[in-house]
Formats: C-alpha cells, structure tokens, sequence
C-alpha cells in the first residue's frame, strides 16, 4: 500500500464516517428526546435526493402523496381527537404540497425541487411521530423500536413502488475535483464536510445556548423531571423529529451526488449510524461522531482488504464495542426505569 | 380438555389435506417453532431479537454443508448445528445482557445483518445466492419423511412438544423469575436472581428454538439460500409472534397461523391488485405490525381468550419446602455494618454508621425523611455498592456483593413502595420469594422435572403458607394488581417470608394501614421473632415502633444519631432535637 492508496482510503473513510455521523447524531438526537430507535431515518435520507431527481424529470413523485397522506391522517386524527385549534392546518398543507410539487414538476427548475425534497422529507419525518409514536406516549423502548422497524419496512417497500428499482445520479452542487496532497477528492466531499460541521455547531449552540435547546435536553436526561417544570414532551418529540429529518434531508442531498440514490442504500447507513451512536452510549454526541469516523475508516480499509464482506466486518465491531460497554456498567442487569 | 381436543384434530387431518395445505402446514409448523422461542425471550423475559432468521440460516447452513459434502447424518448435523447457535447466541447474549434493554435488539440486527451477507457473498462455503440444494431428506428409522404428508407430523410434532415445555417452564420457577426480570428487575435480583444469567440462558434457548426450525426448513424443502433467513424474515417472526399476542403460547401459534395464511394470500392477491411484483407483502407486514402495536398491543389472543374456558387454579397441598437449618445459639451478631458509608456524586446519604442486629432481635431503624434508612437497605441488600465501609452477614463479608449473593444467605426485604407484578396472581407472587430455596434450573423447568420432583408443588405449598401467616390466603388466585394498598404491603411481607430468611428488612410496611390492621401486623413480627427471624423495621409509626422492638438506631441526615433501647432513646435530647427541631434542655 503506497501514501495514495492510504490518502484515498482515509478520505473515502472520513466522507462515509461523516455521514454516518450525521446518522448517529440524529439517532441520538431522536432517542435521547424520545426514547425511538428510529431506524427508517436512512429512508428518509433517500426520499430526498429520489424525490428531486424525478422533479427535475418532470415527474410528480409518489412521496409527495405520501408526505400529503400523512398529514391528511394527521388532520383527521386532530379532529377525531378534538383538537381546539388549527384542525385545518394539516389538511392546508398536503393541498400546498401536492399544487407545489405539480408546479415544481411542471417547471422542472432545480432549486425549486431541492426546496420541496427537503421540505417534503421535513413533514413526512415529523407526521411520521404524530401519527406512530405520538398516540402511544408511554410504551416501552422495546415497543418503539419493534414499531420504528416495522416502519422501515413500509417506506422502504413504498420507496420501490414510488422510485422503482433504479439508482439515480443527481448534480453536485460543487462540480470537479480538487487536489489534496497526492489525492483527489471531489469537491463535493468539501460540501458534505461543511454540512456536518455546520450542524454540530448549530446542534452545540441549540443546545447549550437557547432555551428551547435546554427544555429538549432536559427531556432527554429526565421525562418526569421536565414534564413537571412545564416542558410539553410531545411538543419536544416533534422537535427532535422535525430536527433530525431536517439533517437527513440535506445529508441525502448532499450525499447522493457522491454515492448515487436508490430505495434500498438507506437502511445500511442507518445501521452503521447505529453501530456509531452505540459506541456513546446511545447518548453522548461527540463519541457518536468519532463512533462514526471509526467505523467509516474500518469500513474503507476493509473494503480494500475484503471488499465482499466489507458490511459484515463493520458490524461485527459492534461485539467488542458492545463489551466495552457491558464492562463499564455497574447495574444489576439493565434495569430500565 | 378443549385444547387436547383440538391438538387432535389438527394431527388427524394431517392425512387428508391437500398438497397445498401440507405445505402450509409445514411452513407453520416451522415458524411457530421460532415464535415459541420468541414467546420465551420476549413474552416472558421482556427482550427482544431482530436475529431468529440467522439462527435458522446458520442451522440450515450447516446441515446443508455436512450433509452435503461431508455426508454426515443429519441427526448429527443437526447437534452440531445447535450447538453452533448456541455458542452464536452466548457471544451475542453476553456482552449485551448486562446493558438496557434495547442494546440486545440492536446486538441481534447487527448479527443478522453480518450472517446475510456471509451466506450471500461467502459463494465457496455457502453456495452464494444459488444456495446449495440436494440436501438428503430425513430417515427415521426404516421410514422416510420425504414427503409433506409425514414431514408434517414431525414439523407439528415439533411444535407441540416446545409448546408444552414452554408451558412448563412458564409455569415454574424460572418462568416466574424471568417475568420478574421483565416486570422489575431489582425486585427480582433482590430474590436471588441473577439477572445477567437467566437472560443469557432464555437467549440461547430462544436461539436453539430458531435452530432447530432452521434445521426442520433445511430438511423440508431439501434446498438452502440466503434470502428466507434474512432481516425481512427475523421481522416476520417479531410481527406473526406480538400479532398473535407473546405473552400467551396460544397468541403465537395464531400469529404464526394468521400470518402465514395472509402471507401466503398477500402474494396472490397483491402482484393482482397492483400488477408490479414489488415488496408489496412487506409493506403489508409493517402496517399490520404498526397497526397492532397502535390498537392493540398485547396482540390479537386475549379477544380470543374470553371465550376460552378458564384455567383452574391449581390445587394447593402437600409438603412445604423443607425449612433451612437454623442456627441455635441466640443473641449471636447477625448483622453487622461497620461505618457504613454511601455518596451520590456529592451528596452523602449515609455517613460513617455502624450498628449490629443478633439473632432474634427487632431493631427499628428511624429518622426523619431523607435521613438514610431506605438507602442503608438497599445497601445491605446488595442493590448499590457502598462507597466505604463493611456489611458482614452471618459470618460471611457481604458488602460490595451482587443482590442475588445477599439474598440466599438469608436476607429478604420488603419495599417501600409496594414492587408487585400485577399480572401475576398473589401466589406467583409470593412463591418468588421460594426462589432461591428451589434449584431446578432451566433445562429442568422445560422438561417439567421440577414437577416430577414435586420441589414446585412443594414451592406452592410454602407460598400458600405464606399468605396464610399474613392472612391472605384467600385471595391466592387474585392478580395481585387488584389488591388494595394495605394487602399489598401484607403480600410483600409474604414474598419476604417465603423465602424463610434470618433476617427481615421492612421497609414502612405499616404506611396506609388502619390501626387494627398495624396491630395484627405487629402481632405477626412479634410471632416470627420468636420463631427466631431477626428483623429490621423502618417506619414512623412510632407506638408501632416503640412497643416492638428490643433497640432503635436513629439516623439524622446520612449519620447515627442514638442508638439503645426504646425507652433511653425517646428521652435523648438530640433525638428529640431532629424530631420536633427544638433545642431541649434536659437536666442531668
């Protein structure tokens, strides 16, 4: 292996370790608030570049009418549930998305369909907590992540039915290489790197400076506690969500030029994002992003050695993390409060 | 009698279905194999795995590749490839046991997602996507199951026989403590149960469960390849076993009937609605679960179940445990602890306290709120390790000790809060507290030795016992959820007593009673003290307290404040400086 070979795998490492960090924090960032392993969050991170790629071919893709569904259902459910205001609210905006994304289609513009395959992902993330995980506020971990499996089912099955089986290449926004030392990478990694760094900043002042950030955290360290001093759980929920969609969005935008999009290159990343967030605990942002980095440079260097059984090696390093942690635990036996 | 009937039945028609049937009935014979084993490792212990389809692929696969290329016996293939899951599932299941709940789901996942690819991508081993078929069918004896019609009364036989050791093992000792760990795991450690252990071991046998059906698939269609032993399958398993209901064996033999028949109908049905072959099932399954985990949690069984005929209890009689040995010599240390010492980050709870507790006496342990008392408990219980300090036990150095050390040796407690399991009746409840007096294991609890042996019913018998000395034997088949709070507390002292301990730690077990009621209790300790229990008693009830016991240690803010017989320490001044907050002068 020469100096090259070496920049080429670290770089590859860095970019795929960078967005499973993205994964991982947002992970984190769900489970902390609350309590949902939600691991259809690389689905989402796919419906956004597949959703822009059929806009800009003209097409009105079935997303759409999936993010509409669901606040159609959304709607209902408020109104069934005798909500005191704004019950139209959600019925509003599947009308607004549908006429846009017909409008978006028609023209084919990019900018317009980059805005609604963000946005689209947004709302499609955030009805996903109202209408799944919202009604049934008090079950168990275990409920949520049998539950949020099932999901990843339904939007990968939904991704094949509205995308189909192809994988799709979309425009970078910074087109060509440039040259670091003796490897090249393209400038899009460049675009990747600064989404993360830019959201890790953000995530950091959200979450230690504005108030709103701190009533987030202090569901995230205790429910009870924060339920007490007034914080609306449910209110946070949809924050975290809206949070976490948001990074997925972009993340699969800013990915996809790299990588390619189809239905299934989703759920993988979002597993590896797992193996990251596991490395902190399921808690801790910082060792979920260096989790990440790891497991992107394993990943790279394995896929160089043993390319087939790349995958297979990546989450085998899930055992030795999972002892490392097992050995720093006191309890008598997870005990769950 | 009904389910009999019915089991009959099913056998009976095994001859006369159509081909298409017999398959059916194979298919769901085999995942019901693997849901049973789900119903073990989530019904009752409360955990759950996303990695039952790669513990049938890794069975599947090495029978496949011994019977194939080795022309091994499949009957020893088949030991091998359990044992095979089983030290699969002991890797797997030891570093995620001792953490929360929710690592071993993503531990399983990770498994499952690692065998995929090997039996896709490892062609020279595993034959890649093509499988490996020409896998010899089974021969028992002279006779061949080479056809569905006789493979399945293997596969349903099979099915029947886990069943019922299901059924025993749920109705044992150890189903009790597995669905104690589920329900609350300190009150089960604090029982003697050693957590970590017991879910190891119902993980490997929820993996042996998968293995075996592994093995029957295998053998059945005579073909491997990846794709049924895949994530998309171990989810299946998760969604016919919830639909049906876990925690009930009935629930998830008609999760698995249930979903196989739609499965099997979705495919005919759906490629017709929609014209494409897409992943249309599988958009269908995840609905479905999310449906049922939305409307109907506990699965589809206990609509069914109101119009089964009830079980009846069982029936209470015959010999009681036999009654550890006790030690004569009275007035003998007991209980010793040694300054004692316990900090939450920068609180200290418990301060440098030191005080003994010999055989046979009552002791009070008081203080006003937050002085310590709860967390002295649970420090000699072994729920937290002490910071400094020394807890001797009957000779033996107990402090730093796992729960499950401290209880056998004859410490039993009661909580401040009552820590019942609602969903079990008032004598599972109590026939806990028998736990560490009983030692079938396992593997004994699912073959029903421990019935045969007669230690359950003997279990039974100490429990009922039990409620009798605190009076509430009556109420045996009740779910002790529906019980008032007074009977709650009287239950927990039952659970406590049917372990048979030395010593007795009461935490506020007179809080919410009326006045007669504390007044048979106080006759109740008063008899066990002189059977011989030493106890240890928190509660603010001072009449209660003072006409109790031989001596009081006080505790104000984390530290001994007086200690000596009842009469003494009411007169202290300090003591009663903490108590009423007055400075008192007290001559001489």
């Amino acid at each position: 292996m020469d100096a090259t070979i070496l920049g080429l795998l670290i770089a590859d490492g860095i970019t795929s370790g960078v967005i499973y960090g993205l994964l991982a924090i947002t992970l984190v960032l769900v489970f902390t608030v609350t309590r949902v392993l939600f691991v259809p969050m690389g689905e989402l991170l796919m419906y956004a570049p597949l959703t822009y790629a059929l806009l800009v071919d003209h097409k009105l893709p079935g997303s759409l009418w999936l993010g509409a569904a669901f606040l159609v259902a959304w709607g209902v459910l408020d109104l069934l549930g005798g909500a005191r205001r704004a019950g139209l609210f959600p019925f509003a905006g599947a009308a607004v998305l549908v006429g846009f994304g017909t409008w978006a289609a028609s023209t084919g513009s990019p900018a317009l369909a980059w805005l609604l395959a963000v946005g689209v992902v947004v709302l499609m993330g955030i009805s996903t907590y109202r209408l799944f995980f919202e009604p049934i506020p008090h079950a168990s971990v275990l409920t949520y992540l049998i539950l949020s499996l099932g999901l990843h089912f339904v939007l990968q099955g939904l991704g094949l039915v509205f995308f189909g089986p192809e994988q799709y290449r979309i425009a970078p926004l910074l087109p060509g290489e440039a040259q670091l030392g003796p490897v090249p990478l393209p400038r899009q990694n460049f675009a990747v790197y600064g989404l993360a760094l830019v959201w890790v900043l953000a995530l950091y002042g959200f979450f230690s400076r504005s108030l709103y950030g701190k009533a987030l955290l202090a569901c995230a360290i205790n429910r009870r506690g924060a339920r007490l001093t007034g914080i609306r759980i449910r209110d946070a929920g949809r924050v975290a969500f809206t949070l976490a969609s948001l990074i997925c969005a972009l993340g699969g935008m800013l990915l996809a030029p790299l990588t390619n999009a189809a239905y299934f290159m989703g759920f993988i990343p979002s597993l590896k994002g797992f193996v990251a967030a596991v490395l902190g605990g399921l808690v801790s942002y910082p060792l979920a992003a260096v989790g990440a980095i790891l497991v992107g440079t394993l990943e790279a260097f394995s896929a160089f050695y043993a390319s087939a059984y790349k995958e297979a090696i990546v989450f085998a390093l899930l055992l030795p993390i999972l002892f490392v942690q097992s050995l720093r635990t006191l309890e008598i036996g997870g005990v769950e409060e | 009698m009904i389910r009999w009937i019915l089991l009959g039945l099913a056998f009976a028609a095994i001859p006369f279905l159509p081909p298409f049937y017999l398959t059916l009935l194979n298919f769901m014979a085999i995942s019901a194999v693997v849901a049973l084993g789900l119903y073990l490792l989530t019904g009752l212990a409360g955990m759950s795995s996303f990695g039952q389809a790669a513990f049938m692929g890794l069975a599947a696969y090495t029978t496949a590749i011994a019977t194939t290329r080795w022309e091994w016996s499949p009957w020893t293939s088949l030991i091998v490839a359990l044992a095979l899951c089983g030290l699969a599932a002991v890797v797997l299941g030891s570093v995620t046991v001792r953490l929360k709940g929710h690592y071993l789901p993503l531990a399983t996942i990770a498994w499952q997602m690692a065998l995929s690819i090997l039996m896709g991508n490892l062609v020279s081993v595993t034959g890649g996507h093509g499988g490996i078929s020409e896998i010899p069918a089974l021969r028992l004896g002279p006779l061949s199951l080479r056809d569905p019609r006789e493979y399945g009364f293997l596969t349903l036989g099979c099915a029947v026989l886990l069943a019922l050791a299901c059924a025993q093992l749920a109705s044992s000792r150890m189903g009790r403590a597995l669905r104690a760990a589920r329900g609350d795991g300190v009150v089960a450690a604090s029982f003697g149960v050693n957590l970590p252990l017991i879910r190891l071991q119902v993980f490997v046998l929820a993996a042996l469960y998968a293995g075996l059906a592994g093995w029957l698939h295998a053998h059945f269609l005579r073909f491997v390849n990846p794709q049924p032993f895949g994530l998309e399958a171990s989810m299946r398993y998760v969604i016919m076993a919830v639909a049906g209901g876990v925690d009930r064996i009935g629930g998830v033999f008609l999760g698995t009937g249930l979903l196989t028949l739609l499965g099997s109908w979705l495919q005919d049905i759906l490629p017709v609605l929609f014209g494409r072959t897409a992943q249309y099932e599988v958009i269908a399954y995840g609905l479905i679960l999310a449906g049922i985990l939305l409307l109907a949690p506990r699965g589809l069984w206990p609509f069914l179940e109101a119009y089964l005929p009830r079980h009846r209890p069982p029936l209470i009689s015959g010999h009681t445990l036999p009654a550890p040995p006790t030690p004569i010599p009275r007035s003998e240390v007991l209980l010793e602890v040694r300054n004692l010492t316990k900090n939450f980050g920068g609180l200290v709870a418990v301060n440098g306290i030191s005080f003994a507790v010999h055989r046979g006496e009552v002791v009070g342990l008081i203080g006003p709120n937050g002085a310590g008392k709860t967390t002295c408990f649970n420090l000699i219980t072994g729920l937290y390790p002490p910071t400094r300090g020394e807890i001797r036990f009957a000779g033996h150095l107990i402090s730093g000790r796992p729960p499950f050390f401290i209880h056998p040796l004859g410490i039993a407690r009661t909580f401040q809060q009552p820590h019942l399991f609602g969903e079990m009746t008032v004598l599972e409840n109590v026939a806990l507290g028998t736990y560490s007096r009983t030692r079938s294991g396992m593997l004994a609890c699912l073959v029903g030795w421990d019935k045969l042996r007669g230690e359950e019913q003997a279990a039974l018998a100490e429990a009922y016992r039990a409620l009798e000395r605190v009076g509430l034997a009556h109420l045996a088949h009740e779910k002790a959820g529906k019980l008032p709070l007074a009977q709650q507390r009287l239950l927990e002292i039952a659970r406590a007593l049917a372990s048979s301990p030395q010593l007795l730690l009461l935490d506020e077990p007179a809080a919410g009673l009326r006045a007669r009621e504390k007044q048979e209790l106080a006759q109740l300790l008063r008899r066990l003290a002189e059977g011989g229990t030493s106890i240890l008693i928190v509660d603010h009830d001072m009449d209660l307290i003072m006409g109790l016991v031989d001596r009081v240690v006080v505790m104000h803010y984390g530290e001994k404040l007086a200690e000596g017989a009842p009469e003494g320490v009411q007169r202290n001044p300090r003591v009663l400086e903490a108590y009423l907050g007055l400075p008192v002068e007290v001559a001489g």
